[in-house]
C-alpha cells in the first residue's frame, strides 16, 4: 500500500514548505513585540526616531506577513494533502489547538489591518499603540499553539490506543503535553531574539553604507538591548530543553549527543566529524558536561543509543545542526554582550567596522540557527510522524503527483523570496530615512494634517 | 440538534463568508484589470483600492478556518479529500499564494505594472474554479475506493459536463457578488462614473447567473438522481433564493436601495448555499462518506464548540470594530481624509 517515493517526495515537500515558511512565521511572531517596544519607547521618552522606527518597520512587516500568511495556508492544507493518514488519526486528539490558531491569526490579521491604516488617525497616540497588543498576542499565540500541535507529535499523549481505534480522548491533556513547555518557550524566546537581531543587522548596515543618522544608532541599540535580554532567555529554556529531552525523548538527545553507550558522568561531544564507520573524529569532548545538560548533575546517568532498536534511531547527522544552532546562539549571545557593555563603558572597538560586520551576520546567521533547530526537531523525531504510534511512511499520502508539485512549489517559493526582498529593498530605498524625517518636519511645521 | 449537524452547519457558515468576501475580492481584481484593458481603470481603481487594502487578509482566514474547522470536527475528510485533492488544491494554493503576496507587494511596495494587473485579475477567475472543483467531487462519480484507498478518476472529471457547469457558475457568482456590492460601495463613496460602470456589469452577470444556476440543478438529474430528487424536496428554499435574486436586480435596475439590495443578495447566496448543503445531507462525499462516519469523538467536539464559541467572543467585537473604521465609515470610503497608512 505504500509509495516509497510518494513518502519521500511528501518529506521533501513539507520540509521545503516549513523551511520556507518558518523565516516568515519568526518575523511574523517577533517583529509585532519589536515594534511595539519601539513605539512605546518613543511615546514615553517624547523622542520621534523611536516612533518613526516603528512605523518604518510595520511598513516592511506587512510584506513579510503578506508572504508568511500565504505560506501558511500552504503548510495548513498540505497536512492534509500530504499526510492524510497522519491527519485522520491525529486530527482526532489535536484538532483543538490548530483550530485556536485560526482564531489567534484571525484576531491578528484583523487588528494589524486597523493597525497600519491608522497611523495619525487617532488624537490620542496612546490608542493607536494599543491596537498593536492584539496584534502581538495574535501573533504569539499562534506560536504557540502550532508549536502545541509539533510537541504533541513528539511526545503524544491524552488518549487510548485500543485494538486500532483511538478512545479515552482527552483534548486538554494532549495539549498540554510533557514537550509543550520547553517548546514553546524556546520558540517564542528564539523567534524574539532573531527578530530582534535580524533589525539590528539591518541598522548595523545602514550605518556602515554610508548613512551616520541617529536613527539607525538609536535603532541597533535598542535591538540588541533585546537581542541581548531574548538570547540569554533561549540559551536557559534551551538547557531545560536537554533536561525535557532526557526524560521523554532520550533517543533524540542521544542522536544529537553521538552518545552511544548508557554511561554515568557522561561528557558532550562538541563539533566534531563521524566517518563511514561511525568514528568521531576532531570532536572536543567536555567531561561530565552531558550528564549536567541532560540531569544537571555531573554524575547522572545519560541514557544511550545502543539501547534503542536500530530502526527507532534517528538520523545522527542531527548533530551537525544542533552544533549549528548551538553556536549561532552562543556567538550571538557574545556579540550583543560586548555590544550592549561596550557602549555602557564607552569602548571605542564596537563603532569599528569589523565590529558592524558581525553585527550585520547576525541577522542571516540568526535565521540559519532558526532554520537548523526545526530540522533538528523534525529530523530528530524520525522515523516517527507520531513518536511511538505512527511512523512517517505510514502518515503519508499514496498519491503519485507529489514529485510535480514539489517543483511547483519551489517555483512559488523562488517567486515569493526573490518578490518579497525586492520590493522590501525597493520600498526602503525609495523613501530613506533622512527623507522621512524631512518629510515629517515640513508636515508639523506646515500644520498639515 | 447533534453535535454532527452543529459542526457542519457551523463549518457551512464560514464557507459562506468565504463564498461572499472572496467573490468580492476575486471580482474586484477582475473588474480592475478588466477596466485597464478598456482603458477605463481611472474609474475604478481607487474605489478598489480603498475597499480591498484594510481587509484582504481577512479574505483569507474565512478559508483557513473552513479546512482547518473541516479537517477538525471530520477528521476522515483529511483522508478522503486530502487523497484525492493533492493536485487540484495545490494549484489553488499556488495561485492564493501569488495573488495574495502580490497584492502586498503591489499596494505596500512599488506600484503599477499592467501585466501584474492582468494576472492578479485572472487569478481571481481561476481560483474558484480550481475551488469548486471540490464541490464537484463530493457530487459523487468521480472518487473510487481501491485497495481501501480513495482515487479520482481525473478523465471523467474533466470531461463531465457537470464540473464545467459548476465552474461557470462560480465564475458567474464572483463577478455577479463583487459587481452588485461595489455598485453600492461605489454609491457610498459618490463615485457616480464607478457606481454608473458598476450597476451596468451587476445588471450584465445577473443572466448567466440564473442560467447557470438552473443549469446545474438540471443536470443533476442526469448525474445524481438521488441528489436531484433532495434538491427538488426543499424547492421553497431555492424559490425564495430565485425571488430574492429578482428583488435585488430589480432594485438596481431602478437605482434604488441600494444598501438593501446588498442585503438581499446575500440572503439570496445564503438560501441557495444551504438549500444546496441541505440537499447534500448526510453526506461529505458521496456516497463513501456521511457527516456520521467522519465525525470526530464527542470529547473532540464539545472542546472545538466551546473554543468556537470563545472565538466568536473575541472575532465579532474585532469584526465590527474593522467594518466600523473601514467599511461603514464615510469619511474613510469617500476618500476625504488623510491617509493614515503606516
Amino acid at each position: 500500500m505504500m509509495n516509497e517515493s510518494a513518502v519521500f517526495w511528501s518529506r521533501m515537500l513539507t520540509e521545503l514548505t516549513l523551511s520556507f515558511h518558518i523565516i516568515y512565521a519568526t518575523i511574523g511572531v517577533g517583529v509585532p513585540l519589536m515594534i511595539m517596544i519601539a513605539q512605546w519607547v518613543g511615546m514615553k521618552n517624547n523622542d520621534e526616531h523611536y516612533i518613526l522606527l516603528a512605523r518604518r518597520i510595520t511598513r516592511g512587516f506587512v510584506i513579510t506577513v503578506a508572504v508568511g500568511v500565504v505560506t501558511g495556508t500552504a503548510i495548513g492544507l498540505q497536512l492534509s494533502l500530504l499526510w492524510p493518514n497522519f491527519m485522520r488519526l491525529a486530527g482526532q486528539v489535536i484538532a483543538l489547538p490548530l483550530f485556536m490558531e485560526t482564531f489567534a491569526f484571525f484576531f491578528e490579521a484583523i487588528f494589524l489591518g486597523i493597525y497600519l491604516y491608522t497611523w495619525d488617525r487617532f488624537d490620542n497616540q496612546t490608542k493607536h499603540m494599543l491596537l498593536l497588543i492584539p496584534v502581538a498576542i495574535g501573533a504569539s499565540m499562534s506560536a504557540v499553539f502550532i508549536t502545541v500541535v509539533n510537541s504533541f507529535m513528539n511526545t503524544p499523549q491524552g488518549f487510548e490506543l485500543v485494538n486500532g481505534e483511538l478512545v479515552n480522548i482527552q483534548p486538554l491533556v494532549a495539549m498540554f503535553n510533557p514537550s509543550m513547555p520547553t517548546k514553546v518557550a524556546h520558540v517564542l524566546a528564539s523567534a524574539y531574539m532573531t527578530s530582534a537581531f535580524l533589525l539590528a543587522s539591518i541598522a548595523a548596515f545602514r550605518l556602515l553604507k554610508g548613512s551616520n543618522h541617529i536613527y539607525y544608532k538609536k535603532s541597533l541599540f535598542l535591538m540588541m538591548k533585546l537581542g541581548l535580554i531574548f538570547s540569554i532567555a533561549t540559551a536557559v529554556i534551551g538547557d531545560f530543553s536537554g533536561k525535557f529531552l532526557a526524560e521523554y525523548q532520550p533517543e533524540k538527545l542521544a542522536a544529537a549527543e553521538w552518545h552511544f553507550e548508557t554511561e554515568e558522568a557522561a561528557s558532550l561531544i562538541l563539533l566534531g566529524f563521524m566517518d563511514q564507520e561511525e568514528n568521531i573524529k576532531l570532536a572536543i569532548r567536555i567531561p561530565y558536561a552531558l550528564s549536567i545538560l541532560a540531569h544537571g548533575n555531573p554524575m547522572a546517568e545519560v541514557i544511550g543509543l545502543n539501547e534503542f532498536p536500530e530502526d527507532e534511531i534517528p538520523p545522527l547527522y542531527i548533530h551537525y545542526l544542533f552544533n549549528i544552532m548551538v553556536f549561532i546562539g552562543m556567538f550571538m549571545t557574545l556579540v550583543s554582550i560586548l555590544y550592549v557593555a561596550g557602549v555602557w563603558r564607552g569602548w571605542q572597538f564596537i563603532k569599528k567596522v569589523w565590529f558592524r560586520w558581525l553585527t550585520v551576520l547576525g541577522g542571516p546567521l540568526s535565521i540559519i540557527a532558526i532554520e537548523t533547530g526545526w530540522w533538528l526537531a523534525e529530523v530528530g523525531r524520525q522515523p516517527w510522524i507520531l513518536r511511538g504510534y505512527m511512523r512517517t511512511a505510514q502518515g503519508a499520502t499514496t498519491s503519485e503527483h507529489v514529485d510535480m508539485m514539489f517543483i511547483l512549489f519551489c517555483i512559488l517559493y523562488i517567486v515569493l523570496g526573490i518578490g518579497s526582498i525586492v520590493v522590501l529593498s525597493r520600498m526602503y530605498r525609495a523613501n530613506p530615512i533622512e527623507q522621512e524625517i524631512q518629510d515629517r518636519m515640513a508636515e508639523v511645521e506646515g500644520g498639515v494634517r | 440538534m447533534n453535535l454532527e449537524v452543529l459542526g457542519i452547519i457551523v463549518l457551512w457558515i464560514f464557507l459562506f463568508g468565504y463564498v461572499i468576501v472572496a467573490s468580492i475580492d476575486f471580482g474586484a481584481g477582475f473588474f480592475n484589470a478588466y477596466s485597464l484593458l478598456t482603458n477605463k481603470s481611472h474609474i475604478l481603481s481607487n474605489i478598489i483600492q480603498r475597499y480591498l487594502s484594510p481587509v484582504w487578509e481577512v479574505t483569507n482566514v474565512f478559508l483557513v478556518f473552513f479546512f482547518v474547522g473541516i479537517v477538525g470536527f471530520f477528521p476522515q475528510t483529511a483522508f478522503y479529500y486530502g487523497t484525492v485533492l493533492l493536485v487540484p488544491v495545490s494549484i489553488a494554493i499556488i495561485l492564493l499564494a501569488v495573488r495574495g503576496s502580490y497584492y502586498a507587494f503591489e499596494s505596500y511596495g512599488s506600484r503599477g505594472h499592467k501585466g501584474y494587473a492582468f494576472a492578479y485579475g485572472v487569478s481571481g477567475l481561476l481560483i474558484p474554479s480550481s475551488l469548486s472543483v471540490v464541490l464537484t467531487i463530493s457530487e459523487g462519480g468521480f472518487v473510487d475506493i481501491i485497495d481501501d484507498l480513495p482515487q479520482l478518476d481525473f478523465w471523467a472529471l474533466f470531461t463531465s459536463p457537470l464540473t464545467w457547469s459548476i465552474v461557470l457558475l462560480s465564475i458567474a457568482s464572483v463577478l455577479y457578488i463583487s459587481a452588485v456590492f461595489l455598485t453600492w460601495y461605489a454609491w457610498k463613496a459618490q463615485d457616480w462614473e464607478a457606481h454608473e460602470l458598476m450597476r451596468k456589469y451587476a445588471l450584465i452577470w445577473a443572466g448567466p447567473l440564473i442560467f447557470m444556476a438552473v443549469a446545474i440543478i438540471i443536470q443533476m438529474q442526469q448525474h445524481n438522481p438521488d441528489r436531484f430528487r433532495n434538491m427538488i424536496s426543499i424547492w421553497p428554499m431555492f424559490g425564495i433564493s430565485a425571488t430574492l435574486f429578482l428583488m435585488t436586480v430589480w432594485l438596481i435596475w431602478k437605482k434604488r436601495g441600494l444598501g438593501l439590495s446588498v442585503g438581499l443578495l446575500i440572503l439570496q447566496f445564503l438560501f441557495a448555499f444551504f438549500a444546496y448543503g441541505i440537499s447534500h445531507y448526510p453526506y461529505l462525499l458521496y456516497p463513501h462518506l456521511t457527516i456520521y462516519e467522519g465525525f470526530t469523538n464527542q470529547e473532540m467536539a464539545i472542546s472545538l464548540v466551546i473554543a468556537f464559541i470563545a472565538g466568536l467572543c473575541l472575532l465579532i467585537p474585532s469584526l465590527y470594530l474593522l467594518f466600523r473604521l473601514f467599511l461603514f465609515n464615510k469619511e474613510y470610503v469617500t476618500g476625504n481624509q488623510k491617509d493614515f497608512h503606516a
